[in-house]
Order: structure tokens, then C-alpha cells, then sequence
């Protein structure tokens, strides 16, 4: 038996945003009630949390994670990532592909799918390249990465430099249901730019990256997704630029969706003013 | 003139009562070919050349054997030992083989529209035997009329084609035939090789290859072609054969008359399963005989009055 008592309870599904106690009896939720309200249920034994000035709300989704394993675990491990995730109220994660080896197969996805078994404390659902090893030149075989389990395909932290390559891509993923997340990065016009190109960079004198590295990609993403019907989401959107292209292009019944994520809507470059690199 | 037109270019300029008197007469040639001297005169004095600027076994041979068995002068050009190799234009090698008299020539090129360009140009008649990927006439009519043998009928037939669509020919010309005469048509395959419009053809996109497969009476299984295509179409032959190749436990799941056909040459393995390629249900060297008929029936029609 759980109480969780007197926080804020947001549950979209039900429409439910108010203030309340939530009794939990083996593992289920079996009641919302007024916080002062009065309650049959008897508390002996009951562990008791006390929520005032949190948000209460049901298991969070992050669909773009970074587990890091295989081949990464001196920076994060299934476990650590997991337990972080459900630290932060999210109780599933959709984990990206750029582990080495990638998972471009269906040997590294049941790998990973495995190791969330053993040492995950979240629901983890893989996410494959869109190219072999990352590498833009060829197509992954997404018919055996979905059959593995995976959910989407991404080749996170690069984009598909060729708009051939990727149109196929789209045409492909579509055969088996899956939707293609975007990293959109222009290389070329990005660089070895390390912050937003403005007038903070000019004045510190670090390499800057023009919003349209982003929105040029964005751009031809959505036009894709137009020509081919293909579900495509844009990810980690920062620039404005990004945002109008994806908005007209809903408007017009593209299936495109965006994330963003908080430094880019809570911050801004002059942060960097200071040289700290916790704002890179 | 039985047909209203000098030329065989493409499916669509046939009428329904056009192809059903090519596959009528297609009908009464097949029966030569099971002769013991099987040879009639019909086209005696008549000569036809085949000019193929692509390779080709069953097309090319099953033409010279259509004319032979008609008493046709057959001619074999094939382009590497020819001028064509020395840089000579398509209209200029038309014009000097109409400068011999010829009554028919039969083209296949990589080009869409080379037939029309040499009909165009020449008196002979022109009987396009693939060009590009625009159309392959005279492999509809003998898909047709393999299906019709079987079947006895298009109406309420539904005939699923699989495989690289966008690059084929066979599939034009099948789909333009098919529903012409009354049968339902679904494509299938990578939507890499699906091309965009391909409803305006008059066939409908399957859902997936369960579908594609079970919830139809024939299915034509497509090659890749490799020759004309981009590097991206798909992951890997593993992936292609895998998730779009006809084996048998895909097949558990049509219908127990299914009638199986693949225009060839076929890639064992990869589009389809040997066992199914030479299966029970399998028609593919049945469409290879009546491929001669159907030659021989359109080189009485196009020259033999």
C-alpha cells in the first residue's frame, strides 16, 4: 500500500489537473481524492510520500535517450541510464543507435533488449540506424531491426547527407511502420563550430553555427516526408527558423512531429559568456 | 488490316477486341509448335529482323523461333557486332535496314521510346520488345493469355504484382493489359521500387505482402533490376528476399489454385524460392511457350495480309 500525498496530479488522458492524495494498493492506483478530504482507507502499514509542491503524473516517455551500450559504458550503462531515467519520472525511454557496435542489426538490438531485461529498472525500446554503421552510404536492414524490436530509426548525432539516400530511406522505413527521427545538421555549414553563431560568439571569439545549419535540414526533411508520406520527426529542435518550417508544414498535413529540449528554451548563448562548458 | 496499326508500341494502343484476337489467334498457332514439322508457310517471303540493343535470351529467341516456324526470313542483329558499335544513330541503322526491304522489325532497347522513334521513321512494321521501362508488349499479351489458359476468364480475377515495379516494364505493359481486360491489379514491393501515380495505371498499392500474397489468383514475381537502378533501394539481398521474396511459407497463406508467373530471367533465392519457382503452381516456362504462340500470332497480324 501506497499514499502519495497532496501533489499536483496531471494525468492528460483522464484530464485530471488538481491538487490530490492517490492511494496505491497492489501496485494499482484505486483512488484520487481531495487532498484534505476524507478517506475509507485504513493506512496501517501504508507507506506514505508526501508530495506537496510535486508533480504527480503518470510514467514519462523520453523517446531520444542515449544508453550508451554496447561500447560506450565508461560513460553510461543500460543500468545507470535506466535508474536516471526513473529517477526523473520516466518510466520508459526510447534509446539511440549510436553505440559501437551501431545498432544497425537485429544481433545489437536484441542485445540491447536484453541487457534492459537484466539490469533495467524502465521499458527501453530501441531505436536503429537509418544507414549502415552510421555512415550515410547505404541503407540498414530496418525490416530486421523491427522484427528485433526496434521502434524507429534515427541516425542520431548525423544527418543523411545524401537527399537520395534519405528519401529511400523514408520509402523503406515506411514498408514497416517505422517512423525516421532526424538529427538536422547541416556538416558542412555547421563545421567545427562549438555555439550558436550571434553577436556572443563574435564577442568571445569562439566558432560560431548559423541557425540554418538546422532549419536548411529541417527543410528538406519536410519536403521529404512530404513526397514520400513518411513519419518523420524532427529532433532536439533549436532554432526558430526549424519550428515555422515544421509549423507550415503541419498545417499543410505533413506527418512531421518536433521535440526540443530545456537548454534550448531555458537558456541562451550569452551563458557561455562565462567560458563555463556545463552550457556547452 | 486486322489491327488498326503498323506498329506494336505499347498495350495501350490496343483495343480489348484487339488483344482478344491477338490471344484468339495466339490460340490456333500454339498447336503448330506441337507439331512434329513445325513449320507452316504463312509468312513465306516475308523477312523479319530482330534488333536488340540489350541482351536477351527468352524475348530474342522466342521471336526468331515465332518467325522461323511462320516461314519468316529471320535476321539477328545484335549490337555489339554491329555498327551500333561504331556510333551509328538509331534513326541512321533504321533507315539502312528499311534500305534491305525488311516487312518487320522487332526493337528492344535501353531507351524508353526508341520504338516509336524507329516506327516513326520506317514503312516495316516495329514490334517494341522492351524499351527502358516503359513497355514490354508482347510479354503482357503472353501473360495474358497463360492466365487466360488457366483461368478461362479476367473477370474477377485479381493479379498482385511484386517486386521492383518502378523500374519495369513488364509491369506497365501487365497493368495497362490486365485491367483493360477486366482483372483487379495490386502492386507490392519495397516503396522504394513502388513509383508514385502507379494508381493513375489503374493498379492499386497492397497494403503488405500478406496481402499481397494471400488475398489474390496470381501472383508475378518481378527481378531486381540492377542494371537500372540507384544503390539505395534497399538494405541487402538478405533483407529483399527476406521480407519480399514469395517462399513456401508464405505461400501457406494463398489461395490453393494460386497460379505463380515471373516474366524471367529469375534470381533464385532472392524474388522467389526454388521451390516455388519450380513448384506445382509455378507457370514460368508454360508463359516461355506460349511467348512463341503469342510472337507468332502478332507477326500474322502485323505482316501476314
Amino acid at each position: 500500500m501506497l499514499l502519495i500525498r497532496g501533489g499536483r496530479v496531471i494525468d492528460p488522458q483522464n484530464g485530471v489537473d488538481e491538487q490530490l492524495s492517490l492511494f496505491v494498493k497492489d501496485g494499482k492506483i484505486v483512488d484520487l481524492f481531495p487532498d484534505a478530504g476524507q478517506h475509507k482507507h485504513n493506512l496501517a502499514g501504508a507507506r506514505i510520500i508526501n508530495a506537496e509542491g510535486c508533480l504527480v503524473v503518470p510514467g514519462l516517455i523520453d523517446m531520444h535517450v542515449h544508453l550508451r551500450e554496447p561500447g560506450h559504458e565508461y560513460k553510461e550503462t543500460i543500468e545507470t541510464g535506466c535508474r536516471a531515467a526513473a529517477a526523473g519520472g520516466f518510466t520508459s525511454v526510447a534509446c539511440m543507435p549510436n553505440t559501437n557496435p551501431v545498432n544497425d542489426n537485429q544481433a545489437v538490438t536484441e542485445y540491447i533488449l536484453d541487457r534492459a531485461a537484466k539490469s533495467g529498472c524502465v521499458n527501453v525500446y530501441p531505436v536503429g540506424a537509418i544507414t549502415a554503421g552510421l555512415k550515410g552510404d547505404f541503407l540498414a536492414p530496418m525490416g530486421e531491426l523491427r522484427e528485433a524490436g526496434a521502434v524507429a530509426v534515427s541516425d542520431d548525432g548525423k544527418t543523411v547527407k545524401n537527399s537520395e539516400l534519405m528519401r529511400r530511406a523514408m520509402e523503406y522505413a515506411k514498408n514497416f511502420s517505422l517512423p525516421v527521427i532526424c538529427h538536422c545538421e547541416d556538416m558542412d555549414l555547421a563545421g567545427n563550430g562549438v555555439m550558436n553563431e550571434g553577436c556572443t560568439s563574435m564577442r568571445i571569439g569562439l566558432k560560431g553555427i548559423p541557425n540554418a545549419a538546422e532549419d536548411i535540414i529541417v527543410a528538406r526533411e519536410v519536403s521529404l516526408s512530404g513526397l514520400t508520406g513518411c513519419r518523420v520527426h524532427i529532433a532536439h529542435v533549436s532554432t526558430k527558423g526549424s519550428v515555422d518550417i515544421i509549423r507550415e508544414a503541419k498545417s499543410r498535413g505533413v506527418n512531421v512531429t518536433a521535440e526540443t529540449a530545456p537548454h534550448y528554451f531555458t537558456l541562451s548563448d550569452e551563458s557561455l559568456e562565462t567560458f563555463d562548458t556545463h552550457f556547452k | 488490316m486486322p489491327l488498326r496499326s503498323k506498329d506494336l508500341l505499347t498495350i495501350e494502343q490496343l483495343s480489348v477486341d484487339e488483344i482478344n484476337l491477338i490471344l484468339d489467334t495466339a490460340d490456333s498457332m500454339k498447336e503448330i509448335s506441337s507439331r512434329d514439322i513445325k513449320k507452316v508457310p504463312t509468312l513465306r517471303g516475308k523477312t523479319v529482323i530482330n534488333l536488340f540493343y540489350e541482351p536477351s535470351t527468352r524475348t530474342r529467341t522466342s521471336f526468331e523461333i515465332a518467325g522461323k516456324r511462320l516461314s519468316a526470313d529471320v535476321v539477328n542483329i545484335s549490337t555489339s557486332s554491329s555498327s551500333v558499335s561504331k556510333g551509328e544513330t538509331l534513326k541512321d541503322t533504321g533507315k539502312n535496314l528499311q534500305a534491305m526491304s525488311p516487312d518487320l522489325v522487332v526493337i528492344r532497347h535501353s531507351a524508353a521510346g526508341a520504338p516509336k522513334i524507329l516506327a516513326d521513321a520506317l514503312p516495316a512494321s516495329i514490334i517494341n520488345a522492351g524499351d527502358g521501362a516503359h513497355q514490354h508488349p508482347t510479354q503482357a499479351l503472353l501473360d495474358a493469355f497463360t492466365i487466360r489458359e488457366k483461368k478461362g476468364t479476367f473477370e474477377g480475377l485479381t493479379v498482385s504484382i511484386i517486386g521492383d515495379i518502378s523500374h519495369s516494364r513488364v509491369a506497365r505493359s501487365n497493368v495497362a493489359c490486365l485491367t483493360r481486360l477486366g482483372a483487379r491489379v495490386k502492386v507490392y514491393g519495397p516503396f522504394t521500387m513502388i513509383p508514385y501515380f502507379v494508381e493513375e495505371l489503374g493498379a492499386a498499392v497492397a497494403p503488405s505482402m500478406e496481402d499481397a500474397v494471400a488475398d489474390t489468383d496470381v501472383i508475378m514475381m518481378l527481378r531486381i533490376q540492377m542494371e537500372r537502378q540507384s544503390a539505395f533501394l534497399f538494405p541487402s539481398l538478405r533483407e529483399y528476399s527476406t521480407f519480399f521474396g514469395l517462399n513456401l511459407e508464405r505461400l501457406k497463406r494463398a489461395k490453393k489454385d494460386v497460379l505463380i508467373m515471373h516474366p524471367g530471367p529469375v534470381n533464385r533465392g532472392v524474388e522467389i524460392a526454388p521451390e516455388v519457382a519450380d513448384g506445382p503452381y509455378a507457370l514460368i516456362l508454360e508463359q516461355v511457350a506460349n511467348g512463341v504462340a503469342v510472337r507468332m500470332a502478332l507477326l500474322y497480324l502485323l505482316i501476314g495480309k
